[in-house]
């Protein structure tokens, strides 16, 4: 904890020792920030506006009946399944591989950690299509699963194996380099003070790194819902019965129900804008708890 | 480092379900693609892998993909730039709203992007009495991997600058150097090789996007079909083989621009920290 006090120190330094000499004039500053805001806006403002506007266009009343419709509803349904079993199933794996991976040394641990970004590297298309290679028709257990009358593609197994495979490393990344910052020196105290293993991981191990987790399953909740291409070859876009809510915006807008399918998107669009809320509020709360955490150390 | 037993329980059954569960997700099933793909000849392979709509595939994808990390790299640097260096009301909104590409649904940000840039929306309607097209032609795509890749560079570029030394600056400005100067002989070494890392990552991702772009790009053959769009025709006319081999291809690019970002980022850790 010790070693961020001078980069903290250099920190508050710079901002007092900023003079004239190593600033910009006053117009190369406000044109640069003005550039800033025209990208932001071109790229990120204004499209969020849109989707909210295009949503509304109809009325109150058809974005309600938009959003009541029951198709709508089964999509709704189906990503709050999937998201459901997706995140606690990520959340255990990144422990798990947080663990083994900072608290312990052994061989081919970095090719472990590249092997877990994996699927970051990967296109939600081949995501999907992996898939289908194994459990569809004519995939290595797609007869074998017809036998026993299981659906795996074109069904919600399908759907919740894709959305697992997207999120994959979005816990362990997040969890990995914080428990390697942490070291071992508390759980061997706990370890000596007579705690079992899961004493030591509840107790110890898992507060330290509350926030790193939060952030981790809001992000992968945040993509669990909103996975398109992966679930898009994965679901054969049955209405009412593999519709994730993405996948219902995308047959409403093909039909040319544009403020229907904006409708849907807007529910996206507010979880979106509570994931980047909830998001800044945990980065708020770890900054202000490492802050605190240097106060007692020194 | 003195070397001691680690005396910590849970070793063998975390590494043991990491494996696991890493296999039974990842491994097995991305291995199977390869698979899927052995079994035809490198001749029907390799005629599948360069047919003339699946080049222009690769042209449309690889070039957007690259011109929008371009266009991520010069304003992320911007807006990294302007986020840790100057105040302004507002600035922890903007500083939020970067994210934004992270958590919009890619499907939801299709559809808003091509219903501002299309020729009726707010910016198309403004554009298209100068000629300017984007929606529905290979512009289109190129707006939405640049949004899509719009946190890469911002996000790692910005520490980098926060952590800069106001020092180095001082020293710079005290020998002389006007603003500029010290920009490219004294931030701009420091800062490079974060950027270049967040280039790769925007280009990595935009390179197998799917949900922003199909709405966008209009989907013609030879003009605006993108490579993953490729691989759902080819399913959904059930050529499995043919869809897995173009996937093996992105596949092989994926992984070898995967393994060039951790050698980056490895080289990347050891100059920061001092290691030469």
């Amino acid at each position: 904890m010790s070693i961020k006090a001078p980069s903290q120190y250099s920190h508050y330094h710079a901002k007092v020792a900023r003079s004239r000499a190593t600033s910009e004039r006053a117009w190369v500053r406000w044109s640069l920030i003005a550039t800033m805001l025209a990208f932001l806006a071109l790229f990120l403002i204004v499209p969020l506006v849109a989707v909210f506007t295009e949503a509304l266009r109809k009325g109150f009343a058809a974005y309600l009946s938009a959003l009541i419709d029951p198709d709508a509803l089964s999509s709704i349904k189906l990503t709050l399944i999937a998201a459901a079993i997706a995140v606690p199933l990520n959340l255990t794996f990144g422990v798990a591989a947080a663990w083994a991976i900072a608290k312990f040394e052994f061989r081919g641990k970095s090719i472990l950690i590249t092997l877990i970004d994996l699927p970051f590297a990967v296109s939600p298309v081949i995501a999907g299509l992996i898939y289908v290679l194994i459990f569809g028709l004519q995939g290595w257990f797609g007869s074998s699963l017809i036998d026993h009358d299981i659906k795996v593609i074109f069904a919600i197994p399908g759907i919740v194996l894709a959305t697992i495979f997207v999120t994959f490393p979005f816990v362990a990344r997040e969890l990995i380099p914080l428990m390697q910052a942490q070291g071992k020196e508390e759980e061997e105290a706990g370890l000596v003070l007579g705690a079992s293993g899961w004493q030591i991981l509840w107790r110890i191990t898992l507060p330290n790194v509350k926030w790193g987790l939060l952030y981790g399953v809001i992000l992968t909740n945040a993509r669990a819902m909103g996975e398109f291409g992966a679930v898009s070859v994965v679901s054969g876009h049955i209405r009412g019965m593999t519709n994730t809510m993405p996948l219902h915006v995308e047959i409403l807008y093909n039909e040319y129900n544009y403020a229907a399918a904006f409708a849907v998107a807007s529910l996206l669009a507010i979880l979106a804008l509570v994931t980047l809320i909830l998001k800044s509020l945990v980065e708020w709360q770890s900054a202000r708890s490492a802050f605190a955490n240097e106060q007692n150390f020194s | 480092m003195t070397k001691h037993k680690n005396i910590l329980p849970g070793f063998n059954l975390s590494l043991g379900y990491t494996i696991f569960y890493l296999s039974l997700i990842v491994l097995i099933p991305l291995s199977a693609a390869f698979i899927k793909t052995s079994s035809l000849s490198l001749h029907d392979f390799w005629a599948i892998v360069t047919a003339p709509r699946v080049l222009a595939s690769y042209r449309l994808t690889f070039g957007a993909s690259l011109i929008a990390a371009l266009i991520n790299a010069v304003f992320g640097l911007l807006t990294a730039w302007v986020l840790v260096r100057y105040h302004f009301t507002g600035k922890k909104i903007f500083d939020a709203l970067v994210d934004l590409p992270f958590a919009l649904p890619t499907a939801v940000a299709g559809i808003a992007l091509t219903a501002v840039y299309s020729s009726n929306g707010w910016i198309g309607s403004w554009l298209e009495p100068h000629g300017i097209k984007i929606a529905f032609t290979p512009l289109g795509v190129v707006v939405a991997l640049t949004f899509i890749g719009l946190p890469f560079v911002v996000r790692t570029v910005q520490p980098v600058l926060e952590d800069l030394e106001a020092e180095t600056e001082e020293a710079a400005a005290s020998l002389g150097a006007n603003r500029w100067q010290t920009f490219y002989k004294v931030i701009f070494p420091a800062i490079w090789p974060a950027l270049l890392t967040g280039f790769a990552l925007a280009f990595a991702r935009a390179i197998g996007e799917y949900g922003s772009v199909i709405f966008i790009a209009g989907n013609m053959p030879m003009v605006s079909e993108i490579t993953p769009l490729i691989i759902i025709t080819k399913l959904e006319q059930y050529d499995y083989a043919g869809a897995t081999a173009v996937a093996v291809v992105m596949l092989v690019i994926s992984f070898l621009l995967l393994f060039a970002i951790n050698g980056l980022q490895w080289w990347f850790s050891r100059r920061t920290s001092g290691v030469v």
